[in-house]
């Protein structure tokens, strides 16, 4: 006979122990877990509370930002300078409450920040792009600052128009242009005085720049005796089985930002009020053949196996700093990458070439600008204002502007600020903004749709230059048109329901 | 219902409390929210627009809607089928008595737990048209190699190759089924006179195809929703010339760079449905070729 009776009896007991057990570790757990999370926030539940209670207590906004680096610790010193002041004003007035601005730095922050909006948690103010106002500003993100600004003194006749202009859409402002940029031709002198020792000035028309292009442009050539040699030119009657593209004197393609913009340094434009979208203008066309015409003598494959060996951009291994590339489209910070990375090299910065038949062109340039704007929903907005105030006064600017080595968006600079500039070439960046052939991204809600259909039809005309460039570029309008179209209904749908 | 019965009910919801809350939370809500979504127009930052079918008819239109299907049907068509021949492959390779098989084997799967983004890190360095490992190789034995990203013929079936470091997860799967097929059923075809294929073809495969088929479903599903390689090795643009536009690759751009949250749900929508009418069509099929052991 088995012997039933303590194992069993005993197990049974055990049973709802166990149970027990199990239920008061569980139990357990998640008490442990509540008070957790209760701790975490009592921090900020009890320093919004004491904030609240105590009348001395900083009034703190977040401000989100994008840069890192030096651009970065730039915006630092101007948050630094403002909370600084805030405590001197908290001094010399009894009962006034500093504001302290606290600044984090973001990545990807266009994406983050529609999401914090969307979610009901933004900061309280946050450095964007000039490109993200038109569609933040259309879908309700940002707070519309026009009857704002000139409360706080901010008017449009302190800055360089063009910058003020990136601000506006549909007639409103949504923000305040800060760090400014303009672009010109910069050019790695050691390659141009390796052709011609006697060198000095850039190219200042297209046809110019394109016979020195030709002549700066090196092949390593595998000759029919099989020896290696280095050859200039574009070397057409070689084929591209025994020649490698070693160095090229001008590459459309690198850095390749701005695959949309090179019909407007030839007189284009790419969005009319009036006609809609004007990718396949006849300017762009004749801009885009000069494109697929460096594709074509350079050969599409020779342009994508050298461009694949170049390095990062902040790097020794970018393709201008280390001498792949000859001349080259960059903008205003292009002097801060050439000291930090390659301090011993000497360049040249002149405004772009432009078609010698279209003197009128002379000096175009693209402008483009960092914005500080406040989101729907800010928690602190006359906070977050006050320190749109000092950003865009004379010294907040100027602190700003230094640190970054730009120029300062505000039409007048001190004299301070120029004489203690360390760009070399500051003036002929900011002249270029106050100039008339400045362009910027047309201010319409789908741009963002708009760049990547023409980097596509970019990529398409280089990589078959012998493609009709005003079919490629026709497709384009036809699509973005519709694009188009397509957010202006929506546009009027929501006004229509907000009605 | 007693009292005990009504403790142990109370007590059974008390743990599936958890789960039944993250999967409301997690799962139900936004599966429904997302319905409701693709039928409206909606940005995100602020209230949706009921607009009805409007964004399934714009799919309609829309033909960067077609090159990213048809994008992500090349891929899924060739990645499955070179992920399963593979995969197989090593697994029968794998299944052998040998010393030191189990370090071969952990070899193999070895790359399978590399994250997805450090390996698109490391194929985009080694598919470099200029100094990358793959052309450096294909230098040596006499062959140009392409520029495997910058080349629109060949981008998609770049991604294609990448494949073969993620067939770990099958080639174990496999190497179970394999390791279920009875033994007598080997020995006795090797006593009617089959050779080693006769034997795959009539013994082995057969055997295995519930693995098959699992491994075909799992694959066709994760092979059309291809995005994280495609994203970090073209930097979200489906360069060169849209050659790899995926399907959720668009769909992404719709949703956080274009703001048309609505449209992107009507997407997912439609993804979900292909998925479903494929996985259908396949578990139809699959009577005929899949044999279950009773």
């Amino acid at each position: 006979m088995t012997e039933r009776g303590s194992s069993d009896v005993g197990s049974a007991r055990t049973l709802p122990a166990v149970r027990r057990l199990v239920l008061i570790a569980a139990a357990a757990g998640v008490a442990v877990l509540l008070a957790w999370s209760l701790v975490a926030e009592s921090g900020h539940w009890f320093g919004a509370l004491a904030e609240g209670h105590n009348p001395n207590a900083p009034r703190r906004i977040i401000y989100w930002e994008k840069w890192t680096g030096f651009e970065g610790e730039a915006m630092q010193r101007v948050v630094d300078e403002f909370n600084r002041r805030q405590r001197l004003r908290a001094q010399r007035q009894s009962g006034y409450r500093p504001i302290e601005v606290e600044k984090v730095i973001v990545s990807e922050i266009g994406r983050k920040f529609m999401v914090a909006v969307a979610g009901g948690d933004p900061p309280d103010l946050a450095g964007l792009w000039s490109n993200n106002v038109a569609s933040y500003a259309e879908k309700g993100a940002m707070m519309d600052l026009t009857e704002t600004l000139p409360k706080l003194g901010i008017t449009r006749e302190q800055f360089i128009p063009v910058y003020w202009g990136l601000c506006e859409h549909r007639g409103r402002v949504w923000a305040v242009p800060t760090a400014p940029a303009t672009t010109a031709l910069h050019c790695n002198t050691r390659l141009f005085r390796e052709v011609d020792p006697n060198w000095q000035d850039p190219p200042r028309t297209i046809e110019e720049m394109d016979r020195w292009a030709e002549r700066l442009t090196k092949w390593r050539v595998t000759t029919t005796e099989g020896t290696t040699e280095i050859r200039r030119g574009y070397c057409p009657n070689v084929p591209d089985d025994r020649k490698r593209l070693i160095q090229v004197g001008f590459l459309p393609s690198e850095p390749g930002w701005w695959r949309w913009q090179w019909g407007c340094q030839f007189g284009g434009t790419l969005h009319d009020p009036n006609r809609g979208i004007t990718a396949d203008d006849p300017a762009n066309v004749r801009a885009y053949e000069w494109i697929a015409s460096h594709a074509r003598k350079l050969g599409p494959k020779n342009i994508q196996r050298f461009q694949s060996g170049f390095g990062n951009f902040s790097s020794p291994q970018n393709a201008f700093l280390c001498g792949k590339v000859a001349m080259e489209l960059q903008g205003v910070w292009m002097a801060n990458f050439i000291s930090k990375y390659a301090p011993g090299m000497r360049w040249k910065a002149a405004p772009f070439p432009y078609p010698a038949d279209r003197p009128d062109l002379k000096d175009t340039t693209y402008c483009d600008s960092d914005v500080l704007a406040i989101p729907r929903g800010c928690p602190h907005p006359r906070e977050a204002q006050e320190f749109l105030r000092f950003v865009c006064s004379q010294e907040g600017m100027e602190i700003l502007c230094l640190g970054q080595r730009k120029f300062s968006p505000l039409a007048v600079e001190s004299e301070r600020f120029r004489r203690e500039h360390p760009h070399p070439y500051i003036g002929l960046f900011r002249s270029l903004a106050m100039g008339p052939n400045v362009y910027a991204p047309p201010r319409i809600s789908v741009w963002e749709e708009y760049t990547r259909e023409m980097a596509n039809a970019y990529n398409t005309i280089q990589n078959h230059p012998e493609r009709s460039v005003r079919e490629i570029l026709g497709g384009v309008r036809v699509t973005m048109q519709r694009a188009l179209e397509r957010e202006n209904r929506r546009y009027d749908r929501r006004i229509a329901a907000a009605e | 219902m007693t009292r005990l019965e009504r403790r142990h009910l109370r007590n059974g919801l008390l743990f599936c409390l958890p789960w039944l809350i993250g999967f409301s939370v997690f799962l139900l809500y936004p599966l429904v929210a997302s319905a409701y979504y693709s039928m409206c127009d909606y940005s995100v930052l602020l209230d949706p627009v009921f607009v009805g079918l409007d964004n399934y008819r714009q799919m309609l239109s829309d033909p960067l809607f077609g090159k990213s299907l048809w994008n992500t049907a090349y891929y899924a068509m060739f990645s499955v089928g070179l992920g399963l021949v593979i995969s197989l492959s090593l697994a029968m390779l794998l299944n052998v008595r040998l010393r030191g098989i189990a370090w071969y084997r952990t070899a193999l799967y070895l790359p399978t737990l590399m994250p997805v983004v450090a390996a698109s890190v490391l194929w985009a360095w080694m598919y470099n048209g200029e100094s990358g490992i793959l052309n450096s190789l294909l230098a040596k034995v006499g062959i140009e190699g392409p520029n495997w990203l910058a080349d629109p013929s060949w981008a998609k079936f770049a991604m294609v190759l990448m494949t073969v470091w993620g067939v770990g997860n099958a080639m174990v799967i496999y190497l179970a089924g394999l390791q279920d097929v009875p033994v007598q059923l080997q020995e006795a075809a090797v006593i009617d006179g089959a050779n080693w294929l006769q034997r795959l073809r009539h013994v082995t495969i057969p055997m295995i195809s519930p693995v098959i088929y699992f491994n075909l479903i799992m694959g066709i599903i994760g092979s059309l929703q291809v995005f994280t390689r495609a994203y970090i090795m073209t930097g979200a643009t489906g360069e060169p010339e849209r050659s790899t536009l995926f399907y959720v690759l668009r769909l992404h751009n719709v949703a956080f760079q274009d703001l048309r949250m609505g449209y992107a749900c009507a997407m997912a929508w439609v993804l979900f449905l292909i998925i479903l009418a494929l996985t259908l069509v396949l578990t139809r099929v699959s009577r005929k070729w899949v044999h279950y052991e009773r």
